[in-house]
């Protein structure tokens, strides 16, 4: 019964889209207020009425409800809690049903704390989001219905993919989802002013804290994906270039871009007509994201072909929304003029410089992921890009940008002098250099090329604090002055260069893990004790365990050495007994920001194992710097929320009028 | 020149590989092993989905690996084997696609887009110098003066 709720509920949720998508922009056509009003109630009906058939998709995976086809392919009755809630969005139908409930999110947000915008802006908006919702609720019903029962209903489920059942997994992809759903928003933003035909600044300030979210979302979705891949798949590492994942990072690149261009616009009403396009290119490319992992087109092209009814439905929704916006686009770019004029070196000309290269660095990861796919139905020929590739290509494309992280906010607005800014930085660039040279002077095994990337990446972390030291006057001032100074900056300020920092943290931890991991592959006995990375690694021997849907063998080791003695780890090789599925789970242990990891190969009759184990050093800031990242992100987002759409100067004004 | 040069090849060599080799596969003369490592991790392990010979558990991953070595120990340079690979597999066992008339978009697509991009700029920032408005004339220069003189 609940289950059939559900599904009505998913069907009314595509009528009142259907509404949504027609009645405010009627009403912000023909200026009737009380049309306009409506999208803001609609809005919330519908992410009502989607939040409750989400919630019975999911009663029905609680209570492993395997009349339902959808819980009986994903779900086992003897499935950990977690994993059945996390198991309504580990297949294709219920994350459809996830992608559908955050678009609805994100309207009701918009419905809700949008109460500062121009009434038609905010109509326009909730009916382009209207739109989207009832484009991909159709798709869901059409050929992706989750509540379609069984009969006569199983008496067991199938189970989860097993390295589904995680908690990473859990998490990850709401947040991604969050992310890249959460930029529907700034494209809706970009077509209702498009239709309005009103955009300048103020359409930056609106936009901006709502592609800050989004992108804070995709940033954490992204960095938890990466860890997940790490410790779950069992080869320790972090980022493989796999479609799937490019699939979520080009969104993030022109994302990156549109927040870094929406500031110029919002500042100096210029880049109006490239932040507009970023707006509707950075959803475009989640929508092909979705596309590419949804339609099964990665996997082969012709298992696509021969089961094309989701594909080309998506496909569909793709080219209508990404056609038709940049249609609507290429009517209204010639009637936007630009304002603010700059100089090539300014603070524009640096925010300029940062869109060319993420640009382009999405341009040529999208062309990679795509490439093999387009040859193939062209010519019928296979060919792979794989890592190697991306690596050679997006490596170089990152160097410049970050050299001019530092330097960009340390320019002013219209015209600087970049002499005068670089030599503001003479700090971090001999902290850069000095411990480059240390690097490569006392740490054995740094080649040139790592000394050059342990120096870049400190050049961006220093300079990124740069601007806080310089503005709060740190050494120009009285230490309890400058606190002052340093407390009193607005939050904007601070995210920035928290953000900022966690890019050359994150780059400090890539450099360090490729220069300096150390790797041992061996078949050990029970007993037997190995020396490496500073460790002695003893195997105590295998003993057989049992999870709740799981057998395993687990292997003991001891470990001492660098600060512990007789450590305990255990890596374990699982078979996750209804889809007869091994996987391996690995050991790990972090010291300071370090990690050591264990992984097992095949066990031997004899009762040895193959051990492979990795140190990888300062591993962790690979992640705590995307950490750092969210981190200035939430600041921004926080100073922002305070002054987006209130008067506060006017207000400070005229009370020193008063005073 | 050169050091953009070398800064293009840091990350190029950059990428962390992923390792599934087994004990007994390992060559003794570890420059040989080094070589074989890194011809591994740019040949796709075909059974598999976007993972290297280098970083699978499968089978077919395994064989290739001995194989690669096995071509190393005879004294096949790292082309010699590439073009072996080839041949056998054709060329989707290549992560990193060789440069020729039916990659040339993907290899070229960066550098067109990078130089596009300048080129766009470059002629919006001279339009832009060209339809700048008139300069202030100089009364309002007398004023703006005056006026920053009054705000000190």
């Amino acid at each position: 019964m609940i289950v059939e709720l559900g599904h009505f509920a998913l069907i009314l949720c595509l009528s009142l889209s259907i509404l949504q998508s027609v009645i405010p922009i009627v009403g912000a056509r023909n200026g009737n207020a009380g049309m306009m009003a409506s999208g803001t109630w609609i809005a919330i009906a519908a992410f009502v009425v989607i939040a409750l058939s989400f919630i019975s998709l999911t009663y029905a995976h609680v209570a492993s409800d395997f009349s339902v086809n959808n819980v009986w392919q994903n779900s086992h009755s003897l499935k950990p809690l977690l994993y059945k809630y996390s198991g309504v969005w580990g297949n294709h139908e219920g994350s459809m049903l996830l992608w559908v409930l955050i678009l609805g999110f994100f309207a009701a947000l918009v419905a809700m704390f949008g109460a500062n915008l121009p009434p038609q802006l905010k109509a326009n908006v909730l009916g382009v989001q209207g739109w989207i919702m009832t484009a991909f609720l159709a798709f869901i019903i059409k050929t992706s219905n989750p509540f379609a029962r069984l009969q006569p209903a199983p008496f067991e489920g199938k189970d989860l993919n097993p390295v589904l059942q995680d908690i990473g997994l859990a998490i990850h992809p709401p947040m991604l989802y969050l992310g890249y759903v959460g930029f529907s928003i700034t494209f809706s933003f970009a077509v209702a002013a498009m239709l309005s035909g009103r955009i300048d600044a103020a359409w930056a300030r609106w936009v901006r804290p709502w592609a800050l979210m989004a992108w804070i979302f995709l940033t954490a979705g992204i960095a938890m994906g990466s860890y997940w891949a790490y410790y779950e798949l069992g080869w320790g590492g972090w980022w493989f270039w796999d479609p799937v994942e490019n699939a979520s990072f080009i969104p993030w690149l022109t994302g990156t871009a549109l927040l870094h261009s929406a500031l110029v616009m919002e500042k100096r009403e210029a880049l109006k007509i490239w932040t507009v396009l970023l707006a509707l290119i950075t959803f475009s490319m989640s929508l092909l994201g979705t596309f590419l992992v949804r339609s099964g087109v990665l996997t082969s092209v012709h298992a696509f072909a021969s089961d094309p009814e989701r594909g080309v439905f998506i496909l569909v929704i793709l080219i209508v929304f990404v056609g038709g916006s940049l249609t609507l686009f290429a009517f209204r770019a010639s009637e936007l003029r630009s304002g603010g004029l700059f100089a090539p070196v300014s603070r524009e000309g640096a925010l300029v410089f940062n869109n060319l290269f993420l640009a382009t660095a999405a341009a040529s990861v999208l062309t990679g992921t795509l490439y093999p796919l387009v040859l193939e139905a062209i010519d019928g020929s296979k060919i792979s890009v794989g890592a190697p590739f991306f690596n050679m290509t997006f490596g170089p494309l990152m160097m410049p940008l970050l050299l001019a992280i530092p330097v960009g906010p340390l320019l002013s607005w219209k015209r600087a002098d970049l002499w005068v800014a670089v030599q503001k930085l003479y700090f971090a660039a001999g902290i850069a250099i000095v411990l480059g040279i240390l690097a490569l002077a006392f740490v054995e095994g740094t080649s040139v090329l790592a000394a050059l990337g342990i120096g870049v990446a400190f050049w961006v972390m220093v300079g990124a604090l740069a601007e806080l030291v310089m503005r709060s006057g740190i050494g120009r001032l009285d230490t309890a002055t400058a606190l002052r100074r340093l407390k009193g900056l607005p939050g904007s300020t601070w995210g920035t260069a928290a953000a900022h920092f966690g890019v050359g943290l994150m780059m400090l931890g890539i450099v360090s893990v490729s220069a300096f991991e150390e790797e041992l592959i061996k078949r050990v006995a029970p007993g037997e004790v190995n020396t490496f990375a500073g460790f002695e690694i003893k195997f105590e021997g295998l003993s057989p365990a049992k999870g709740p849907n799981f057998i395993e063998d687990v292997a003991r080791f001891t470990i001492t050495g660098r600060g512990v003695i007789d450590l305990e780890m255990l890596p374990t090789k699982r078979l996750y007994t209804t889809r007869k599925m091994p996987t391996t789970e690995a050991a790990i242990e972090t010291f300071k920001f370090s990690q050591l990891y264990l992984s097992l190969g095949d066990p031997e009759p004899d009762g040895s194992i193959t051990l492979r184990a990795w140190w990888k050093p300062f591993v962790t800031f690979i992640w705590l710097g995307p950490v750092m990242m969210v981190f200035g992100g939430l600041i921004s987002l926080g100073d922002r929320r305070l002054r987006v759409g209130a008067p506060q100067k006017a207000a400070s004004r005229r009370k020193l009028a008063n005073a | 020149m050169h050091r953009i040069l070398l800064l293009c090849l840091a990350f190029a060599l950059l990428s962390t590989p992923v390792f599934a080799v087994n004990p007994d596969e390992v060559l003794d003369d570890p420059v040989l092993e080094e070589r074989a490592r890194e011809i591994s991790s740019k040949l796709r392990c075909l059974v598999c989905q976007n993972q290297s010979i280098d970083g699978s558990d499968a089978a077919l991953a395994k064989d290739l690996r001995v194989l690669v070595r096995d071509r190393l120990k005879e004294g096949d340079t790292d082309a010699q084997i590439f073009d072996y690979v080839v041949a056998r597999y054709g060329e989707f066992v290549l992560l990193q696609p060789k440069i020729g008339s039916h990659t040339l978009v993907l290899w070229f697509m960066p550098i067109v887009v990078l130089l596009f991009g300048i080129g766009i700029f470059v002629v919006k920032s001279r339009n832009a110098k060209v339809t700048k408005t008139a300069s202030l004339s100089d009364k309002e220069n007398e004023l703006i003066a005056n006026a920053l003189q009054e705000d000190d």
